[in-house]
C-alpha cells in the first residue's frame, strides 16, 4: 500500500497545477473568437437591454393618450414618433420587445422541455415508446407549422380567450410546435450514449431509470440542447410576429412587434408613416438574426460535428 | 461440508444472432460463451483467462446479467439471477458488482466523483443525503484516494487513479462478489500492480469472491487461487493455481504458459508457439474447438467433443489425451 499512497500522492500535486479549464469556459472562449456571433451577442444584450430596461427611462406611458398629438413623425419629444392615439412609439417597441422576447424565451422552454424529455425516453426506452414518440414527431414534423399556427390561431380568436391570457397560450401553442425536431436530435444521442459503458456501470448499481435518464444521459445532450434551444428562440420571436401580424398571436393592447407591424396593413400608413412599422419590423430583423449568429456560433464550439 | 457455493454457473451460454440479407434475418450466432460450468464459494478469487474475443467479458457480463442468457444457469446464493423480475434484480444489485476494464468511459464525464460513488446509495435508499459524503469520502481513503477529490470530475485523474474510483463505486455498495474485467489491462504497467495490490488488501479485509478476467496469465497469478482457461466460449482447464501451473494439463494451457517470460531462462520449457489464427467463434470447428491449433490433434479430435471432467484434486480438464 506504499507504493499506492506514493503513486496517488505524486499525481495530486499534478492534479492541483494544471488543473484543466472548465469545458464551457473554454467553450465561451472559442465562441468570442467568432466575430460574427460576439456581434450578434453585443446586438442581443443590448436589445435586452433597451427593451428590459428602457422603458423605466421613459417620460411617457401607454395610458396617457392625446389623440391631436397622433401620428406624429419623429422629433424631438418621440424620437420614433407617435402612433394614432398619440402614444409614443419608441415605448411601444420596448414594451413590445418585453413581450416578444419573453414569448420566444418560454416557448423555447416549453418546446427544450418537451423534446428533451419525450426524445430521451424515446432513447432509452426504445421498442413501442420510441414507436409512438417518432411517429407523433414524424406527424408533427410533416405538418407545415405556418398553416397549423394559423388554424389554431383562428380556433383561439373563436374560442374568445381574454386579450391579456393570449401571450400566455401563444407561448404554449409555438411551444408545443417545436419540440419534434430537438426530440430527434436527443434521440439519436442518448440512442448512443445509451450504450456507453458508464451507462453498464449504472445498470450494475442498480440505479432507477429515471436517475440513468435524467442524471446520466441528459445531461450528456446539453451542449446539442443547447443549439437547438438557441435557434428555437429565434423561430419562436418570429413566429410569433407572424402570428401576432395577421392577429391571431398576441393581440392589442398587449403590444408586440408582429401586431406593431399590422400598422403597415393600412395603405396610407404603409406609404406616409413608416415610423409605425419600420421600428419594431427592424427589430425582429436584427434580433433574430443576431441568435441565429449566435446559434450557429454555439453550433461550431460545442457540437463541430453537427453542419448543416 | 455442503457449503453452498456463493456462485454456480451451469452450462452457460451466451449467443449473439448475426443478421444478414435485406431483411435482417438472423442468418447465424456468434457462440461467445458455449456452456461454461464452474462455482466459486465465498471468498475465493477465480481468474478467467484466454485470448482476446474467447468469450470471458461476454461471461461475466451474461452471469451479471448484463446480458441476457441463452441457456443455462447462474444461480447466486441458489437465486437463478435470470429469473428475476426487474425490482428484484435491483434490489440484488449491490450485492454483485463490476469493475471495468477502460477506466475512461466507464465514468461518466459529466458526473463528479463523490456523486458517481455515493449516488446508488442514495438511489437505493441505503444512506442519507448527509452520510453520503461521510462514506464517499471513507471509501476514497481506503481505495488509495484523498477525501479532498470528492467533487472533482472524472477528467482531473489518471487512469491508475479512475480505475481505483471505479473500485470505490463498485465497493460502496458493500458487494460480496466482484467481477474484475481486465481491471489493469489499460493501465502503464507500473501502475498495474498497485491496482492488483488494492484489489488483493480489499478482498482480505472484505471477505470478497471476485471474478478476475484476463488475457494475461500473469496477471492473475498473485491474486487468484483458482484458474481457469478459456478458448472459443468454453472452459478448457481449471485448476487451483499451484497446480495449474506446475501441472498443466490442456495443450492450450501449456502454450499460454510458455509465453510468460520466467525470471530463471535456463528453467524454461520449450515455447509452445501456436500456428494458425483463432476460428471465428460464429463457426467454431467440430469436435474440439482447439484441433485447428493443437500440436497433439489426432482424429478423434475432430470428430469428438472432449468432456470437460475432474481429473482429481479439483482438477477439470477437456483434451482427449488427458
Ligand atoms: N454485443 C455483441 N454482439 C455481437 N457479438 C459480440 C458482442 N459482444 C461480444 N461479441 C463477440 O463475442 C465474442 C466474445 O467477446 P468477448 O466476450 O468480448 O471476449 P473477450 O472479453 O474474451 O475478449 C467475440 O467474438 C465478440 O466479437
Ligand atoms: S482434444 Fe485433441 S485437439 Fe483438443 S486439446 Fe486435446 S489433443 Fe488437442
Ligand atoms: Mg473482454
Amino acid at each position: 500500500m506504499s507504493q499506492t499512497v506514493a503513486e496517488s500522492t505524486a499525481q495530486d500535486s499534478k492534479v492541483q497545477t494544471i488543473k484543466p479549464a472548465s469545458p464551457w469556459r473554454l467553450a465561451f472562449k472559442q465562441l468570442l473568437k467568432n466575430k460574427f456571433a460576439v456581434g450578434g451577442l453585443v446586438v442581443l444584450v443590448l436589445m435586452f437591454l433597451i427593451c428590459f430596461i428602457g422603458p423605466f427611462f421613459s417620460p411617457y406611458s401607454l395610458e396617457t393618450m392625446n389623440i391631436r398629438n397622433g401620428n406624429k413623425p419623429p422629433n424631438a419629444a418621440h424620437w420614433l414618433g407617435t402612433d394614432n392615439l398619440g402614444r409614443d412609439i419608441l415605448l411601444r417597441v420596448m414594451l413590445a420587445g418585453r413581450v416578444s422576447l419573453l414569448v420566444g424565451l418560454v416557448a423555447m422552454m416549453i418546446s427544450v422541455a418537451i423534446g428533451s424529455t419525450l426524445g430521451a425516453l424515446a432513447g432509452y426506452y426504445r421498442g413501442w415508446v420510441d414507436s409512438i414518440i417518432m411517429r407523433l414527431a414524424d406527424i408533427m414534423m410533416s405538418i407545415p407549422s405556418l398553416p397549423l399556427l394559423i388554424i389554431l390561431g383562428a380556433v383561439l380568436s373563436d374560442m374568445k380567450v381574454p386579450p391579456d391570457k393570449r401571450i400566455y397560450v401563444v407561448m404554449f401553442l409555438l411551444g408545443f410546435m417545436s419540440w419534434p425536431s430537438l426530440a430527434r436530435l436527443v434521440r439519436g444521442q442518448i440512442l448512443m450514449l445509451r450504450e456507453q459503458e458508464f451507462m453498464q456501470a449504472a445498470e450494475v448499481l442498480g440505479l432507477r431509470d429515471r436517475r440513468k435518464i435524467f442524471r446520466h444521459l441528459l445531461p450528456n445532450t446539453i451542449p446539442i440542447i443547447i443549439v437547438v434551444a438557441t435557434l428555437m428562440v429565434a423561430g419562436a420571436i418570429l413566429q410569433e410576429s407572424v402570428l401576432s401580424y395577421l392577429g391571431l398571436g398576441v393581440v392589442p393592447p398587449t403590444p408586440s412587434w408582429g401586431n406593431m407591424i399590422t400598422a403597415a396593413n393600412n395603405l396610407i400608413d404603409f406609404q406616409k408613416r413608416p415610423w409605425l412599422w419600420v421600428p419594431p419590423g427592424v427589430c425582429i430583423f436584427f434580433t433574430v438574426i443576431a441568435i441565429n449568429v449566435i446559434g450557429d456560433g454555439l453550433r461550431d464550439v460545442l457540437d463541430p460535428k453537427m453542419k448543416r | 461440508m455442503s457449503q453452498q457455493p456463493l456462485l454456480e454457473v451451469d452450462n452457460l451460454k451466451k449467443y449473439f444472432p448475426i443478421q444478414g440479407g435485406i431483411f435482417s434475418r438472423t442468418v447465424g450466432h456468434v457462440r461467445a460463451v458455449d456452456g461454461v460450468s464452474f462455482s466459486l464459494n465465498k471468498g475465493e478469487a477465480l481468474g478467467l483467462v484466454g485470448e482476446s474475443g474467447c468469450g470471458k467479458s461476454t461471461t461475466g457480463r451474461t452471469i451479471l446479467r448484463l446480458l441476457d442468457k441463452t441457456d443455462g444457469k447462474v444461480l447466486f446464493k441458489g437465486t437463478e439471477i435470470h429469473d428475476l423480475s426487474r425490482k428484484d434484480l435491483r434490489k440484488m444489485r449491490p450485492k454483485m458488482q463490476l469493475v471495468f476494464q477502460d477506466p475512461y468511459s466507464s465514468l461518466n464525464p459529466r458526473i463528479k466523483i463523490g456523486d458517481a460513488i455515493g449516488e446508488a446509495l442514495v438511489d437505493h435508499g441505503i444512506a442519507s443525503k448527509n452520510d453520503i459524503r461521510d462514506r464517499v469520502k471513507e471509501i476514497l481513503t481506503i481505495c488509495g484516494l484523498a477525501p479532498y477529490h470528492i467533487d472533482r470530475y472524472p477528467h482531473e485523474f489518471s487512469g491508475g487513479q479512475r480505475q481505483r474510483i471505479g473500485i470505490a463505486r463498485a465497493l460502496i455498495m458493500n458487494p460480496e462478489f466482484i467481477v474484475a474485467d481486465e481491471p489493469v489491462s489499460a493501465l502503464d504497467v507500473s501502475i498495474q500492480a498497485q491496482i492488483i495490490n488494492l484489489l488483493s488488501d480489499l478482498q482480505e479485509q472484505k471477505n470478497l469472491t471476485y471474478l478476475f478476467i484476463s488475457h494475461d496469465l500473469s496477471v492473475v497469478e498473485h491474486l487468484c487461487n483458482r484458474i481457469g482457461v478459456m478458448y472459443l466460449g468454453s472452459l478448457v482447464e481449471m485448476a487451483p493455481r499451484d497446480e495449474l501451473f506446475k501441472q498443466p494439463l490442456h495443450p492450450y494451457t501449456q502454450a499460454l504458459l510458455s509465453a510468460i517470460p520466467v525470471p530463471d531462462p535456463t528453467k524454461k520449457p520449450e515455447r509452445i508457439v501456436l500456428q494458425g489464427d483463432i476460428p471465428s467463434p460464429a463457426n467454431p470447428p467440430s469436435g474440439c474447438k482447439f484441433h485447428t491449433r493443437c500440436p497433439f490433434a489426432t482424429d478423434i479430435c475432430k470428430q469428438a467433443v472432449p468432456e470437460y471432467r475432474d481429473v482429481g484434486s479439483n482438477h477439470y480438464v477437456a483434451c482427449h489425451l488427458v
